[in-house]
């Protein structure tokens, strides 16, 4: 009996080799719709407004044409719907941005990369332990944020794990639209959390409320206290997306 | 045998006035008719409410009516037929409509006002060694907000009460707010891990109301991608169950797997959560020949992994000893709830509307609906391995009759019929996805609900949980993987 346990444990061990993404900042995902593009040499028709009418999170922004990433659920409807032509999506996929400024691309204006916290890779660049909190989020983000533990992602293979309190925990991943009712439980969370500590805001919803962002069922005030030190735009994110804007903000090598 | 979409014209819905809308409801539930929801919408009078009844027989979808005021209310039907409850429960949050004599009004999500969700009087049990726990909103894991109190007595749980809404978005809200064929991003994230079964349901809606008929091909892809969610979807129960009672090799090797599953996913629609695929009148992306081979790589190499692991879960003794006789919900239990999806195959309750009320995929090609007899933690695990084996091999036969290669394509859809309600169902992986959408007199929406399979299973757990040791929870939990956001909208 035990042996034959064995033979099946070693099996299924061989069977899984080695599955972790080398270098999670020069991955290729396949077909992942992520970064929008404005092909500055196709003029819009006039009077077109077909992707601003289709977007379902006011995302985009006429003359210059422009994206708000921090918007964007990278749904593709407004290629689709744009009769020059103009727009599209690319696997790109290291969108996240240390601004909510940066977050903004399209003509006349690329997307801000990461700069590297100093004062974060200081304290936390080998070691970084942190709490998620979900407000809202549909269980797409979280999905994603769990996947960054698994043997693809293996977070942990970088000192950045998740931790089960608050008092434990130097950083907030925060996701969701930020509803009321959980408005209360965010605070007390964050008031647990010792110092240096900083919040970290995953996917639209989070960052603007995505296609949920015109609820009265929201309370974002929390985020006008307490501003993220890291944007990662997406519906959800790529857990790609995620690790490299961590490892980016504490300047890490892969 | 009528499909999973029934739509009809409003005036063919006669109101039957309360008395004979109980009767029609309760003769229907003696018959063997199975309540699919029970839900309320402003009526034009401010103080009378529309109560709509769908229900589900051998002879597929029917549904009765009627207006109610809301200050008289109407005699519950929960006191003896429980599966009323959440319904009832929920009727009376959203439209303040009395159903006299019902036993718990406990709101299902506290819709907009959070001091009650706090404050609120649990259940008490007394005696001297009794003791509470709370759980929640937020959990020691990466996963959505709920409250769980435990009235325990040593290690041993006498009773939970599932305590949500902190997940409130207002989505019901939010779906009258935009054009009504617009809708797909925002009902593809009411329940994230479900994107694609809520978008079929929605397109399918929409398409009934606007008299569209989208090509068989279409159809084909878009159930298509309701099995790679399923199985996407029962990986990551798996291996969460297997993380939950430490059994390793479980918990990586269904974890990668899903990874590999989703990837394939967004091969083929660009999202790994199938989003912004399923369209009104179509689907955005096909399945072209090249992708159909990589799909099909991915697959044969999942199978090819997934066997060993099943086979070394489950004849693991560890697994065995934690999964097999913890959170029993017994078949008798499973249908006084009306329990739906995976959680009542689970108890042996044989409810799948794949094969029970069939789109034309699946009417092609069929899928028996499998169940376990009984009903714990082990059953539920189980019957996700037997399900993934069986969508496995559909998706097999799917790429096969389609040769290989399926074409994508959105036609326009036309203006929605006026006056009209249709309910379309999905089978999601947790269990049936309802969307009841009514046009107005100029085809604008006047009302679009929602109900996530979630509402009805919650209380499952809630029975699974009663007389087991509370550290058995997070597995209990972990074995119905219910959504939080579903239940509170």
């Amino acid at each position: 009996m035990i042996f034959d346990q064995l033979k099946k444990a070693w099996r299924v061990h061989v069977a899984q080799g080695r599955q972790t993404v080398p270098d999670v900042r020069a991955a290729s995902p396949t077909g992942y719709r992520c970064l929008p593009k404005v092909d500055e040499t196709k003029p819009c028709l006039e009077g077109c407004a077909a992707c601003i009418d289709v977007c379902p999170s006011a995302a985009i922004t006429a003359a210059p044409v422009r994206f708000d990433l921090g918007r964007c659920t990278m749904c593709g409807e407004c290629a689709a719907a744009c009769p020059a032509g103009k727009l599209s999506f690319t696997n790109d996929y290291r969108v996240a941005s240390t601004t909510r400024e940066g977050l903004v691309t399209g003509e006349g204006k690329a997307l801000e990369p990461v700069q590297v916290a100093e004062r974060l890779r200081a304290v936390f660049g080998r070691s970084l332990k942190l709490r998620q909190v979900s407000a809202g989020g549909c269980n797409g983000c979280e999905l994603e944020l769990n996947a960054l533990g698994n043997v693809n992602f293996d977070l942990q293979r970088y000192g950045i794990e998740w931790v089960a309190s608050p008092r434990h925990a130097d950083g907030l991943v925060l996701s969701g639209p930020l509803t009321k009712h959980m408005a209360a439980a965010l605070q007390l969370c964050w008031d647990a959390m010792p110092e240096p500590r900083f919040v970290v805001a995953v996917g639209a919803c989070a960052i603007s409320g995505g296609v949920f962002a015109t609820s009265d069922q929201l309370d974002r005030s929390f985020l006008d206290r307490v501003g993220p030190v890291l944007y990662v735009p997406g519906c959800p994110p790529h857990p790609l997306s995620i690790a490299a804007g961590l490892l980016d903000l504490l300047g890490r090598d892969s | 045998m009528s499909g999973p979409v029934l739509h009809v014209p409003a005036r063919d819905v006669p109101d039957l006035g309360t008395d004979a809308f109980l009767e029609r409801v309760r003769a229907g539930v003696a018959r063997g008719e199975r309540p699919v929801t029970l839900y309320g919408r402003p009526a034009a009078a401010p103080e009378q409410v529309v109560m709509t009844c769908v229900l589900h027989g051998p002879g597929g979808l029917s549904l009765a009516r009627t207006t109610v005021d809301r200050a008289g209310g109407y005699p519950a039907l929960s006191n003896d037929l429980t599966r009323f409850h959440a319904f009832e429960r929920e009727l009376f949050e959203q439209h303040r409509v009395t159903p006299h004599g019902h036993p718990w009004l406990k709101p299902v999500r506290f819709a907009g006002d959070a001091t009650r969700l706090e404050d609120y009087p649990f259940f008490k049990v007394a005696g001297k060694e009794v003791h509470e726990v709370q759980v929640g909103p937020i959990h020691a894991g990466v996963i959505e907000p709920g409250a769980f109190r435990f009235m325990c007595h040593g290690e041993t749980v006498h009773h939970l009460e599932v305590h949500l809404g902190f997940q409130h978005r207002g989505v019901e809200a939010l779906l009258l707010r935009r054009p009504p064929k617009l809708l797909a991003p925002l009902v593809e994230s009411v329940v994230g891990d479900s994107s694609v079964a809520y978008a079929i349901g929605y397109a399918r809606a929409i398409e009934a109301l606007a008299g569209q008929r989208v090509p068989d091909e279409h159809e084909l892809v878009r159930a298509i991608g309701l099995e790679l969610e399923r199985i996407a979807m029962h990986l990551v129960g798996l291996a969460g169950l297997a993380t939950d009672v430490a059994f390793l090799p479980g918990s990586t090797t269904y974890g990668r797997l899903r990874t590999a599953v989703i990837n394939a996913t967004q091969r083929l629609c660009g999202n790994r959560f199938g989003r912004g695929w399923v369209r009104p009148g179509g689907v955005r992306a096909g399945v072209p020949r090249d992708v159909a081979a990589a799909v099909r790589e991915a697959l044969a190499a999942l199978a090819r992994d997934l066997g060993p692991c099943n086979d070394l879960m489950f004849s693991s003794r560890t697994v065995a000893h934690r999964l097999r006789g913890a959170g029993v919900v017994s078949t008798s239990v499973a249908r006084e709830l009306g329990l739906v999806g995976l959680a009542a195959r689970a108890s042996g309750v044989p409810i799948d509307l794949r094969g029970d009320l069939p789109c034309r995929s699946f009417e092609r090609l069929a899928l028996t609906p499998l169940t376990e007899p009984d009903g714990d933690c082990w059953a539920r695990a189980r019957l996700r391995a037997r399900e993934l084996d069986a969508s496995l091999s559909w998706l097999g036969r799917a790429l096969d009759a389609a040769g290989d290669a399926l074409p994508g394509g959105v036609a326009p859809t036309g203006a929605l019929a006026p006056d009209t309600l249709v309910v379309s169902l999905v089978e999601g992986w947790r269990g049936e996805v309802v969307q009841v959408l009514e046009t107005d007199a100029a085809g604008a929406l006047l009302h679009y609900k929602v109900q996530d399979p979630s509402l009805l299973n919650w209380q499952g757990l809630a029975m699974a949980v009663r007389e087991n040791a509370i550290f058995d929870f997070p597995i209990c939990n972990k074995s119905f993987d219910l959504s939080y956001c579903g239940n509170d909208l």
